[in-house]
């Protein structure tokens, strides 16, 4: 599936909470709670994207010329978000990663998470996200 | 404390229709605003005061000879007296407007520094410091090849007393300390504080930040060389504070910034500058913020700061009560002296992720270290939730809080 994909199913599973904020955040937590993200030898200092709050460790890796991501977070709402995040990025190319906007985090109403205010890291893991995309890129030419 | 609470008669149902903003609905909840700590909202009649400012006052000040400027001169320089006679400060000129207690801070460690401070000079802060009231001290610190020293505190969130007694020394030229810490709500005994520096002759710094919305600040009783604070905090706009120095030390001390309205002449050899307070007050002024702060502190006495401690005492007691009884929650500051700011932690749920749910049931708080980053290491935990109460709040908004961090607990754990 293309990144666009992907957030379309996103957002259409999101639909089902409509206006139900307890819901969704209970999907999210939920999330959070049972996706072990990263591998613990990669949750090292040199990882870590400082928030002001919450902090999140990112790493990222190539496989047959797709970037594979993992990341965890000490905040498990984060959490929740970075695995929406990985479920909709991880495993494209370089290419792919860099035009990608992350509309569906709008469109599923959590567009306040990624609001520089927010201080929970998931701006500098998005900027992070596309750096390192953008190093593979120039590796790979 | 109890008779107190009895006679305490404040119409909090009355006050809060003077606060607009108080009505609105939140993620489409009735909002409970808690976090006073960082911003106060702002009732009516400072509104009111800035807007008619612009709709008939504004004119620049202290220079025009048309008729607005005289009077808007007339009604910024009132504001200053406002200020004064509330702190029972002395003279109106040791009253220096700035942009807020960060600014005050950041000029006082400049304008001070550079005039008394010398290698090998020691400045002592405290533990619970706001990063506003640690990092200029110590940029000077570096530039000067001066030493920062800390008082440290115990486990209730006091100021260890014996301990700071021993850090006064003959090489101790400035002691900087907060009146009421903005992370646990600890009153600190500013006035001791103040007699142990005085015998050494050393002067003294208070951050009244936090302490001005919550209790009465005699200056002359306290005796204090220097005090700041930010009219946000205290129900009046953004943008404007004070810093109050001692007329002495202020007449000594050299400009911080400089620009129209510091001076006497200038020539290019030599500028001669202004008396206080002008100069200490480059440019034009916040004009509307002055004003803005002088009606906030009308309100604030209108209700009385004896009702509102008392009304405020009443919260806490209530509130850490409330708070206590839930399971696994640990409040993190219980001095005995305290304001009603309540943090907290919650074991094994990050803070961010409790103020998260907090904010979808309308419940305003702050989440974070608070500008605090040494005093959560000393309390080795990444940041707290805070409660911070004025005297708008009400218990039922107390009770709503306890429901929703039980409700937070629930949906996290």
């Amino acid at each position: 599936m293309t990144i666009a994909e992907i957030e379309n199913e996103i957002a259409e599973e999101f639909e089902l909470f409509g206006d139900d904020w307890e819901s969704k955040y209970e999907h999210l937590i939920d999330l959070g709670k049972h996706l072990p993200l990263i591998d613990k030898q990669y949750k090292t200092d040199d990882r870590l994207i400082k928030g002001c709050q919450s902090k999140v460790w990112l790493h990222s890796e190539l496989k047959e010329k797709k970037i594979v991501f993992t990341a965890d977070s000490d905040a498990i709402i984060t959490k929740g978000i970075v695995a929406l995040m990985i479920r909709v990025i991880s495993g494209h190319t370089a290419d792919e990663i860099i035009n990608a906007q992350f509309e569906f985090i709008n469109k599923i109403g959590l567009i306040e998470h990624l609001s520089p205010t927010r201080s929970n890291g998931l701006v500098s893991m998005v900027k992070q996200m596309k750096l390192d995309a953008l190093a593979y890129k120039q590796l790979e030419s | 404390m109890e008779t107190i609470i009895k006679n305490s008669t404040l119409n909090i149902q009355k006050i809060r229709q003077d606060f607009p903003i108080l009505s609105q609905k939140v993620n489409g909840k009735p909002l409970v605003y808690l976090d006073n700590g960082a911003t106060a909202q702002k009732p009516k009649q400072v509104i009111d005061a800035i807007s008619n400012y612009y709709q008939k006052q504004n004119a620049n000040i202290h220079r025009g000879v048309h008729q607005l400027s005289i009077e808007t001169t007339v009604a910024y320089e009132n504001a200053r007296i406002t200020v004064q006679k509330h702190l029972n400060a002395a003279f109106p000129q040791e009253i220096i407007f700035t942009s807020g207690t960060t600014e005050s801070l950041n000029l006082l460690a400049n304008s001070f520094g550079k005039k008394y401070i010398k290698t090998g000079d020691e400045i002592i802060i405290s533990e619970m410091e706001h990063h506003s009231n640690i990092l200029p001290w110590q940029i000077l610190c570096e530039e000067k090849g001066a030493i920062l020293k800390v008082i440290p505190i115990n486990e209730k969130g006091e100021l260890l007393m014996d301990e700071y007694t021993k850090l006064l020394s003959n090489k101790t030229k400035i002691v900087a300390v907060t009146h009421i810490s903005n992370t646990l709500g600890t009153i600190n005994p500013v006035k001791e504080i103040i007699e142990l520096a005085h015998k050494k002759n050393i002067p003294v710094l208070i951050d009244g930040a936090q302490a001005l919305p919550h209790i009465k600040v005699d200056l002359q009783a306290l005796d204090a060389d220097f005090y700041c604070f930010g009219a946000h905090k205290i129900f009046g706009p953004t943008g404007v504070g004070i810093l109050y120095g001692k007329e002495k030390w202020l007449n000594e001390m050299p400009p911080y910034k400089v620009g129209g309205g510091t001076i006497k002449t200038v020539t290019f050899e030599k500028t001669e500058y202004a008396d206080l307070p002008l100069k200490f007050e480059a440019g034009t002024p916040n004009i509307e913020g002055g004003i803005g702060l002088a009606a906030a502190i009308d309100y604030v006495n209108e209700i009385g700061l004896e009702n509102i401690g008392a009304y405020e005492c009443e919260l806490l007691e209530y509130a850490t009560a409330k708070l206590s009884a839930i399971e696994g929650l640990r409040i993190i500051g219980t001095a005995k002296e305290k304001a009603s700011v309540i943090s907290f932690v919650i074991e094994d749920i990050h803070p961010l992720d409790i103020g998260t749910i907090l904010d979808k049931q309308g419940i305003a708080v702050r989440t974070g270290h608070h500008c605090t980053q040494p005093l959560m290491q000393h309390f080795g935990i990444p940041g707290t939730i805070r409660a911070s109460l004025v005297f708008y709040n009400t218990k039922e908004e107390i009770d709503l809080l306890a429901n929703g961090i039980q409700k937070a607990i629930k949906m996290l754990k």
